[in-house]
């Protein structure tokens, strides 16, 4: 499966390996539906971004339990808060960089810090906006949230994992971050049903090295295991979509048993998944790494797809950065 | 809280004296909501001086609106602090965190002896409120310009409950030069949250000047007027004015109500009225004992 040569967008994925690639926002917006259906408490708040949040059905079916507070974010996340005091569950849904950037301190005070039941949506996260530029990329937005105790990081690989992603953050009693790629994304070999808070699956078990992504990156993992089994390379790979809680356990299994981890996610290379693995890795059971992503600089002008390529977050440049972990090329 | 109490007779519960001040002659309300208020700036000294931290201007000039508030208008529950149909009051300027505790102490929403920990080392009461640890705070402030947008959650709550239920922020003036403000005060008139209530107080100084030298508010009632808010100005420190605005809300249907309480920083100790080093200084053992004697009287 190549991603440089698919390009067309399935429907919201029915959980399937249909061989089609999805915008996951589309099954977020389902379940969001679909949960709204049967738990009344459940309500929306967003920043003029009712299109861009793919929310027009939820508006059109509830309009009372959407409030869409236009450009402004930092009302928007303390509204949430609000409303989480007052019994309800909000979605506070909007452009991750917009979201996390700018109402960062109502997130850590009015959410994380209060405790409050807000269910924070970054939509189109990373590369997203493509050639739209660094303003409108979030590539941030792991690194300052997974400073803030008490909230959860969820990065949904597809579709099905999308939706219980959302099914989990409604029935959890506290916040959580939930991070919808837009960038498409085929469906992983086996759909999930639920999300267990911290836990990792493998993808695929190998013994000679291990490749640990999430969101638009972890099926990338698969085509890197792919290309380096034709070089007779046994990679396993993590899927990993708790950045906070880690699956600690499978991590270091990974690190005792592989001897070395290469990590590849649509963020800057500090302070997001990569970072989190170091952090235990370095702490628990040391092994070298390299950690994929947007190195330290603001992306030069591209399209989401080009820019994937200029950072060689694809399956054949997860490969590179395997071969020369283990020493097999000048890379 | 004994000499409190006992004006109510057998009355412990926090309605049960909110139903009795609101029978009570206009005179005999203000002169009991005077007496509170005078022995919570007494317990907040207390705490401050023990603590060797604080923010005593800010305190003082807001204790009147949160006795009020606590003692006659909100309907909360002390034992049941968590009572879906509660008000909600959300105070924005959380660093008067020590009028705040000592007034949810003397409503009963935790014991007095807890206010001697104020500050030290694994104290529930920090020195920015912390709903986490302390029963009766709804929303953790302390950066400024926080507690608008949560009131406005809250209020739009209420109404998708169906409750008469209401929503009270107190915030500092100095912090509404934070936009997020703005933003709550259009969202607020957009949808109509009579249920609302903002009350600035407004003792025109912030931690390093007037609010008018650094980034001037005024016309501050014609911002909110122009926000489609329906604004009422009153003295803070009148306890009768305060009451009736605080009770009354709202005035205009469909509105958010602001009321502009127009205090004094330091208010009640003399030297250190309307006097901006008082925003956090720290008194000395003469200057308590000056400050305890103004507030015996």
């Amino acid at each position: 499966m190549t991603h440089a040569a698919t390009t067309s967008v399935g429907p919201a994925g029915d959980g399937r390996a249909d061989g089609l690639l999805h915008d996951c926002r589309k099954a977020f917006a389902q379940a969001l539906h679909d949960l709204a259906a049967e738990n009344d408490r459940i309500v929306v708040v967003c920043n003029d971004s009712v299109g861009s949040s793919n929310l027009v059905a939820f508006a059109r079916d509830y309009p009372g339990r959407l409030f869409n507070v236009g450009i402004a974010e930092q009302d928007m996340v303390g509204v949430g808060a609000g409303l989480a005091n007052g019994g309800y569950i909000p979605f506070v849904c909007a452009a991750s960089p917009f979201l996390t950037g700018r109402a960062l301190e109502q997130i850590k005070a009015d959410v994380a810090y209060s405790g409050a039941a807000v269910k924070l949506c970054g939509m189109s996260p990373g590369l997203a906006y493509g050639a739209l530029g660094p303003t409108h990329h979030s590539i941030e937005d792991l690194a300052w949230l997974r400073v803030l105790p008490g909230l959860p990081l969820v990065v949904p690989a597809d579709p099905a994992e999308t939706r219980a992603a959302v099914r989990w953050a409604a029935g959890a009693s506290g916040p959580a971050f939930l991070r919808i790629s837009r960038s498409p994304v085929p469906d992983l070999p086996v759909p999930v049903q639920d999300l267990e808070p911290g836990k990792a699956t493998v993808l695929i078990d190998g013994g000679d090295i291990t490749l640990i992504g999430n969101g638009t990156l972890a099926s990338r993992c698969l085509d890197a295991a792919a290309l380096l089994a034709a070089e007779g390379i046994s990679a396993r790979v993590l899927n990993t979509p708790w950045v906070r809680p880690l699956d600690e356990d499978a991590i270091i299994a990974a690190a005792v048993e592989t001897g070395g981890i290469v990590t590849a996610e649509e963020h800057s290379v500090h302070g997001g998944l990569g970072s989190a693995i170091a952090e235990l890795v370095v702490s628990r059971s040391p092994v070298r790494m390299r950690i994929l992503g947007v190195p330290g600089q603001f992306a030069p002008t591209g399209s989401t797809q080009w820019l994937f390529e200029h950072f060689g977050l694809t399956g054949p440049g997860i490969a590179r950065a395997a071969l020369s972990l283990l020493g097999k090329t000048g890379d | 809280m004994t000499k409190l109490r006992s004006r109510l007779g057998s009355a412990a519960e926090l309605g049960d004296r909110r139903d009795w001040l609101e029978q009570a002659e206009p005179a005999e309300r203000a002169a009991y909501l005077a007496a509170a208020a005078t022995m919570l700036r007494r317990r907040d000294l207390e705490m401050i001086t023990t603590a060797g931290m604080g923010h005593i201007g800010g305190d003082f000039s807001a204790a009147d609106i949160v006795a009020t508030l606590y003692l006659a208008v909100l309907r909360v529950n002390p034992e049941a602090p968590e009572w879906p149909d509660r008000d909600r009051y959300i105070q924005s300027k959380g660093h008067a965190s020590a009028i705040l505790y000592a007034t949810l102490a003397m409503v009963g929403f935790f014991e007095d002896d807890a206010l001697n920990s104020y500050m030290a080392p694994l104290s529930p009461l920090n020195g920015h409120p912390d709903r986490r640890h302390v029963p009766g705070v709804e929303s953790n402030t302390g950066p400024l310009g926080h507690g608008l947008p949560v009131g406005v959650g809250a209020a739009l709550a209420a109404r998708l409950a169906g409750s008469s239920r209401r929503a009270f922020v107190l915030t500092g003036d100095g912090e509404l030069q934070e936009g997020s403000n703005w933003e709550a005060a259009m969202a607020a008139s957009h949808y109509a949250l009579d249920n609302l209530v903002a009350i600035v107080d407004r003792n025109g100084l912030q931690q390093g000047a007037r609010t008018e030298e650094t980034n001037a508010l005024e016309p501050l009632a014609d911002k909110w007027i122009a926000f489609g808010w329906d604004v009422r100005d009153v003295d803070g420190h009148d306890h009768e004015q305060l009451y009736q605005v605080l009770r009354g809300a709202p005035f205009a249907a469909g509105k958010p109500t602001c009321v502009i309480a127009r205090t004094r920083k330091g208010h009640g100790v003399s030297f250190m009225t309307d006097r901006v080093e008082w925003h956090h200084k720290i008194p000395d053992a003469q200057q308590v004992s000056e400050a305890l004697e103004e507030l015996s009287r």
